[in-house]
């Protein structure tokens, strides 16, 4: 075997393509072994009661989220380990980021564990927290986002997003996409009509206007709603993790 | 890998008058800046359609980039064309353009280190660092900046212009394609200013070490391809039977960092005048196709890219021939089949089903034994000429590199380990494990390679100053080794403390005091980096100073000469 591959070695080394698709070959092989069958085990997602696609407001919240660069100090996934479940909540399931496009469970833990952040604190302590973390936390390394409560949510393409996220396999019907700049305001202002929102997105939703007020939307109020929905959409009452078909 | 024979000398002195004959006629002429220039000229007027289409003001920022990149590109062709510049002199190797990158992965080193050194400084002096009326200053969008600036910016331009050094060296070719090698470079420093200032503004898809947005990956997808071809067409063109184990090296570096790119930012804009796109895959198919693709860049960039380095510069200046040639052939198979496989290991104990997360730790400890078979490689090499450690400090940087991949590599399997993980994950030893590897092994084989490369492009007997390098070395060396003792400290300190408790059985800890807990070693850290930072600068002086220096060789230096015709020993 060592003799064929040490004789058989110079073809390589003279033919460039035969050597690139050697190449090309060599490292399709453990890709092929452990990505694809992600795509198709049932196995992979777990069946759980109360995941839905975000809300308008929330898709809004989630994209500043993302252009803050939030996920590179705070882990999104809570591990299955005592000490993780204890500090932060039931540990995280595939279900919960299976609309997340793409996924935000973070690599590093600078700043606390968000899977579950969601109802922990108040809106005006996030507000405050965002704009000032030292004036809560003295010994916290967190930078100021005073700016996010300055500026006004730019939603004119929200409709063009929830769009683009079908596509990618998010199941928004056409009449979400519709009214997607309708149901993003009714999020954010308890002074319009909820019927429509709570038709598309069901009963489990915060509709207020985040402490921002109701004249205006900031991007500050679209990333605490978006906050404030973490974790909270999956009934653990009905999950049953020791069931056989929830074992991976 | 001698130097350049005699016969060599005389025949790059009659090539200079006399091009040969046996060379593609394609290298002539003004080496395609007319395609160029028509490419520039159609680029301008694409991006300024869509930036007044555009009603996204960030879709708009990077409209005004490539406006202003493609306009200066069409300018500079236009006067070259004028003024009857871009003559392709057949007879000499294309080194202006690895001058170019040269000078390209100094500047960008040192930006990378010195946005490193201010966010460092950010988590350590929170209250003195952050400017709440400059929210695009904030850890969340410089960190990006940083991990960029240092992997695409100074890795990526070390790497291409040492294999655009090394591909034509050891085929005896000039580089194919005319002008098109200018165009990788400068097409390549238009993707990082797409990227890096796209980070300020908040452009990016929340990827690690992936987070530009799909107009500057697909921008970077067409460089990347015309890198591709550039080498593949200098290898065509050899007049060496074989390929020399190098181009292996950085041959599998472009081809995966190709088919990585492309899987891992497969998305669907939400316009195509918007600069915002939704990945295809979600939840954990996306974190996998994620740390399938960032695990890799660092086995294919940071690793099998830099070893390609390793693999000419290390025999070439120590003047031994490689250690084995069986090694090489072994080590290289087996560390691009099994790195492939390593990414899950970024993933242990999260919603990745745990077969996954099995196989990536099987894998990831095999990995060990390839990783080594490099370092062995790399310092046997050195077998008969140790005692140029004592008396060459590139030498002993080389050595150091070495070392440090060797040390990164095999504390990479350990905490790839599950039970391991369990403590590592999350924690600022992740951190200081990829520096260990960034800074020792990355910036100091890259620091070595142009030591050697500077004397050699410029004309020079030697570097200016081997006492600054030595000043560079012992500053720079001890720098990493605070960076990483302080991550060691506070990522073991913090894991510890994140899992203790009382004897109670409460939670022992609450999270800001392992926050607090951390300052003195973030304290530390900053000076690290600091003074790695420092290494760089003492460098960049010795750089310039060397350039200034007289020539000490004749013009029609014959290592320029691409010899034709001749089968030549060595190389």
């Amino acid at each position: 075997m060592a003799n064929f591959v040490f004789k058989n070695h110079g073809k390589l080394e003279r033919h460039s393509m035969l050597l690139l698709l050697f190449i090309i070959l060599v490292v399709s092989v453990g890709g092929l072994v452990e990505i694809t069958p992600l795509f198709f085990l049932e196995s992979t997602i777990e069946k759980v009661d109360g995941m839905r696609p975000y809300t308008p407001l929330e898709v809004a919240g989630r994209d500043i989220y993302i252009r803050e660069g939030c996920y590179l100090c705070h882990s999104a996934m809570i591990r299955p380990l005592r000490d993780e479940v204890e500090r932060y909540g039931h540990y995280s399931l595939a279900a919960e980021s299976m609309y997340d496009h793409p996924f935000q469970w973070g690599s590093k833990r600078t700043g606390p564990d968000l899977a579950r952040v969601g109802g922990k604190y108040s809106d005006a302590w996030h507000r405050d927290h965002l704009i000032n973390p030292r004036s809560l936390v003295p010994e916290s390394i967190m930078p100021p986002y005073r700016f996010l409560a300055e500026k006004d949510l730019d939603y004119r393409d929200i409709k063009d997003k929830l769009k683009a996220l079908k596509i990618v396999g998010v199941p928004y019907t056409q009449a979400e996409i519709d009214s997607a700049t309708e149901d993003l305001k009714a999020q954010a202002n308890p002074n319009e009509s909820p019927t429509k929102l709570k038709a598309h997105y069901g009963d489990k939703l915060n509709i207020r206007d985040f402490g921002g007020g109701s004249d205006r939307i900031t991007e500050m109020d679209a990333l605490i709603a978006y906050l404030q929905m973490q974790g909270t959409l999956v009934d653990f009452t009905t999950y049953k993790a020791d069931a056989p078909a929830n074992r991976r | 890998m001698a130097p350049p024979q005699e016969s060599c000398v005389k025949l790059g002195k009659s090539l200079s008058t006399t091009p040969s004959t046996g060379r593609a006629p394609a290298a002539v002429g003004t080496g395609g800046a007319p395609v160029l220039l028509l490419v520039s000229v159609l680029g301008a007027l694409l991006a300024t359609v869509a930036t007044v289409l555009s009603q996204d003001p960030l879709f708009q920022f990077q409209g005004a980039i490539f406006i202003i990149g493609f306009v200066a590109a069409a300018a500079i062709l236009v006067g070259g064309l004028a003024s009857g510049g871009f003559k392709q002199d057949s007879s000499r190797y294309s080194d202006n353009v690895i001058k170019a990158g040269v000078i390209a992965t100094l500047f960008w080193g040192a930006a990378g280190m010195l946005v490193g050194v201010i966010i460092a400084s950010q988590l350590t002096w929170p209250r003195i660092f952050y400017f709440p009326e400059f929210g695009f200053l904030n850890f969340g969008r410089l960190r990006p900046l940083h991990t960029s600036a240092v992997i695409f910016a100074f890795g990526g331009n070390a790497l291409i212009a040492t294999s655009f050094w090394v591909v034509q060296r050891t085929c005896k070719a000039k580089l194919f394609g005319g002008m098109l090698p200018w165009f990788v470079f400068w097409g390549y420093q238009l993707f990082i200013l797409l990227a890096g200032l796209g980070y300020l503004v908040g452009i990016t898809q929340g990827q690690e070490y992936a987070e530009p947005e799909w107009l500057t990956d697909l921008w970077l997808t067409i460089v990347w391809v015309c890198y591709l071809l550039v080498f593949l067409g200098t290898i065509w063109k050899r007049k060496e039977p074989h390929i020399y184990v190098a181009n292996w090296f950085y041959l599998s570096f472009i081809i995966t960092i190709a088919i990585l790119h492309i899987f891992n930012n497969l998305a669907m804009p939400v316009s195509f005048l918007n600069h915002k796109s939704y990945e295809l895959w979600s939840g954990v198919q996306s974190a996998m196709v994620q740390w399938w693709y960032g695990h890799n860049a660092v086995g294919f960039l940071l690793t099998a890219g830099f070893l390609g380095m390793m693999y000419y510069f290390i025999p070439k200046r120590a003047e031994r021939p490689v250690y084995s040639y069986r090694l090489s052939i072994v080590h290289f198979w087996a560390l691009i089949f099994i790195y492939i496989w390593a990414g899950p290991h970024h993933l242990h104990y999260t919603a990745l089903p745990q077969w996954t997360q099995t196989l990536g730790m099987t894998f990831s400890i095999m990995l060990w034994m390839p990783s080594w078979g490099g370092m062995i490689n790399g310092l046997m090499t050195l077998s008969g000429a140790w005692d140029k450690l004592r008396t060459d400090p590139v030498i002993r940087m080389f050595v150091v590199s070495l070392a440090f991949y060797g040390m990164s590599t095999f504390e990479g399997p350990v905490m790839s380990i599950r039970t391991v993980n369990a403590l590592s994950h999350y924690t600022d030893w992740g951190i200081g494990h990829v520096h260990s590897g960034a800074l020792g092994w990355v910036g100091f084989v890259s620091f070595g390679s142009i030591y050697c490369m500077v004397p050699w492009l410029w004309k020079k007997d030697r570097m200016y100053s081997d006492r600054l390098i030595e000043w560079h070395f012992w500053i720079a060396t001890t720098g990493i080794l605070l960076y990483i003792t302080a991550m060691w400290v506070s990522g073991i300190m913090e894991g510890l403390m994140w899992r203790a408790y009382t004897p109670d059985g409460f939670l022992a800890y609450s999270f800001i005091e392992t926050v607090a807990a951390k300052h003195i070693e973030y304290m530390v850290r900053t000076l690290g980096g600091l003074m790695y930072l420092s290494g760089a600068l003492i460098m960049i002086y010795n750089v310039i100073r060397t350039v200034g220096m007289p020539s000490s060789v004749s013009v029609n230096h014959p290592a320029d000469a691409v010899p034709a015709g001749l089968a030549i020993a060595g190389e």
